[in-house]
């Protein structure tokens, strides 16, 4: 899943840093991940992983990391994150 | 007296007396701010430890709508200040720093300006081009910002910025600069259709100070849970005030057009009915999102949620809206009495005044913004929750 959410930060050109520099726990905000483009990294999560993002997940800590994303997907999913 | 009776007297006494001379002259409301020091009211929302009086928000929102009522350039003036304040009050008090700098605030009655605008980044204040310099132990900030309002007038300016020189665009913070510290060179004018007074000059900024000036949170933080929410409820609470005058100078007109002929009701009373109506629904809207600030505020979850910003972003839309068709709405009940700028219900000033509020943060970039959440963002079923 990592790989995948990765994957989708990697092409879309919404972080201003090469993602492959980042740690799964660093801030996405900080490597400029704006308000408006996490409206569209949660589309393209959505779509990717077939879930939605219910009202309590819609705020900035939901998606401000890697393994934030992970996290909440996971949840959603049902599943653990993986390690 | 409460902070709500010092404003009335404020207002009624000083900014009212004032405010045709500030709005044709564009020039800035000397008088009316020096009454709002000397009655103590621009460090209200100071904790009282530090010398304040610890006044929640909505007492802030208060004395908005009440000098709103007398004098717009006034009242946004103060708004815009206690914006500032509002930042450093929620976000500075861990730094020794800033606790110092908000006693003093509150002890000199200091006028805190903003720069968040700036020049060749599109008008989108959520990102900048300027960076916090650090040269040692002190740092360097240069910014060409399209608007700093009161500029000349203020003791310390809120500054946005990049963190660091290599910083993205959208990685930015919260800067106070200090008046010997900075220098303001002129770049534009304010010359404009209403809020004349406010002097929103453009400038070239350049500061120092020492690295503690920088608010530890990150603009983007401090943007949503407070300087967004905060700006959006004043203004409105501020826009609600020109239009509750402009409603009570079509009451007393309709009230003198009653008293010349006995037992008939005037054909404007109709109108001056609907116009009390969408004045009501304006005040519900402010008081609903004061009150919905109020409550988030103790949980930092909910000032970044998507809802909470559509939710205010909302208000800014309607309410600039709402205030325009109010004003238009007592200029049709008082006719040429409100058209001419010389009479008891003269309401140019107002349309003016009103006029501003759906450009000043354009309402299509607002909108725009809301729009984009939206697609995601899922409807609220509830009532009172």
């Amino acid at each position: 899943m990592t790989e995948e959410i990765r994957a989708i930060l990697g092409t879309t050109g919404w972080l201003q840093a090469d993602v492959s520099t980042l740690a799964d726990g660093d801030d996405l905000y900080a490597a400029g991940l704006t308000s408006l483009a996490s409206v569209n990294l949660m589309l393209a999560l959505e779509d990717k992983f077939d879930v939605e993002f219910p009202e309590r997940m819609l705020r900035r800590r939901t998606f401000e990391s890697i393994a934030a994303i992970r996290g909440a997907i996971a949840e959603l999913a049902g599943e653990q994150a993986p390690a | 007296m409460t902070a709500l009776e010092r404003a009335r007297r404020v207002g009624s006494e000083v900014a009212a007396k004032y405010a045709d001379a500030v709005d044709r002259e564009a020039r800035f409301p000397g008088e009316s701010l020096a009454a709002l020091k000397e009655s103590r009211l621009l460090g209200i929302m100071v904790p009282t430890e530090l010398g304040g009086e610890g006044a929640p928000l909505s007492a802030v929102i208060e004395v908005c709508h009440v000098l709103g009522q007398y004098c717009a350039s006034t009242a946004m003036v103060y708004a815009m200040h206690q914006i500032q304040v509002a930042c450093f009050v929620r976000h500075g008090l861990q730094s020794e720093w800033h606790r110092a700098f908000l006693t003093r605030c509150a002890a000199e009655q200091l006028l805190i300006a903003s720069a968040t605008s700036e020049a060749g980044i599109g008008g989108d204040v959520r990102t900048s081009s300027c960076a916090v310099d650090l040269n040692g132990d002190r740092f360097y900030l240069k910014k060409n910002a399209t608007v700093i309002s009161y500029g000349d007038h203020a003791d310390a300016i809120l500054v946005t910025a990049r963190r660091t020189p290599d910083s993205p665009a959208s990685d930015q913070v919260i800067v106070l600069v200090l008046r010997p510290d900075y220098r303001l060179e002129q770049t534009s004018g304010w010359d404009t259709m209403g809020m004349r007074g406010t002097c929103s000059n453009g400038y070239w900024l350049h500061a120092s100070g020492s690295p503690e000036q920088v608010l530890p949170l990150s603009f983007a933080d401090i943007s949503a849970q407070t300087m967004l929410p905060t700006s959006h409820i004043a203004w409105s609470s501020l826009w609600l005030g020109i239009a509750t005058d402009a409603v009570e100078r079509a009451r007393a007109f309709i009230r003198a057009e009653a008293r010349k002929k006995p037992g008939t009701t005037p054909p404007g009373a109709v109108r001056l009915a609907e116009v009390v109506g969408m004045l009501q629904q304006m005040k519900a809207g402010v008081v609903a999102a004061t009150r919905r600030y109020e409550a988030a505020m103790q949980e930092p979850e909910e000032l970044t949620s998507l809802s909470f910003a559509v939710g205010m972003n909302s208000l800014k839309t309607t309410a600039s809206q709402t205030a325009v068709q109010v004003v238009n709405h007592a200029l049709l009940i008082c006719g040429i009495y409100g058209y001419r700028n010389d009479t008891d219900y003269s309401l140019g000033r107002h349309l003016r005044d009103t006029h501003s509020a759906a450009v000043m943060v354009s309402n299509d970039r607002i909108l725009g913004h809301t729009a984009s959440l939206l697609l995601v963002q899922k409807q609220d079923p509830g009532l009172f929750a």
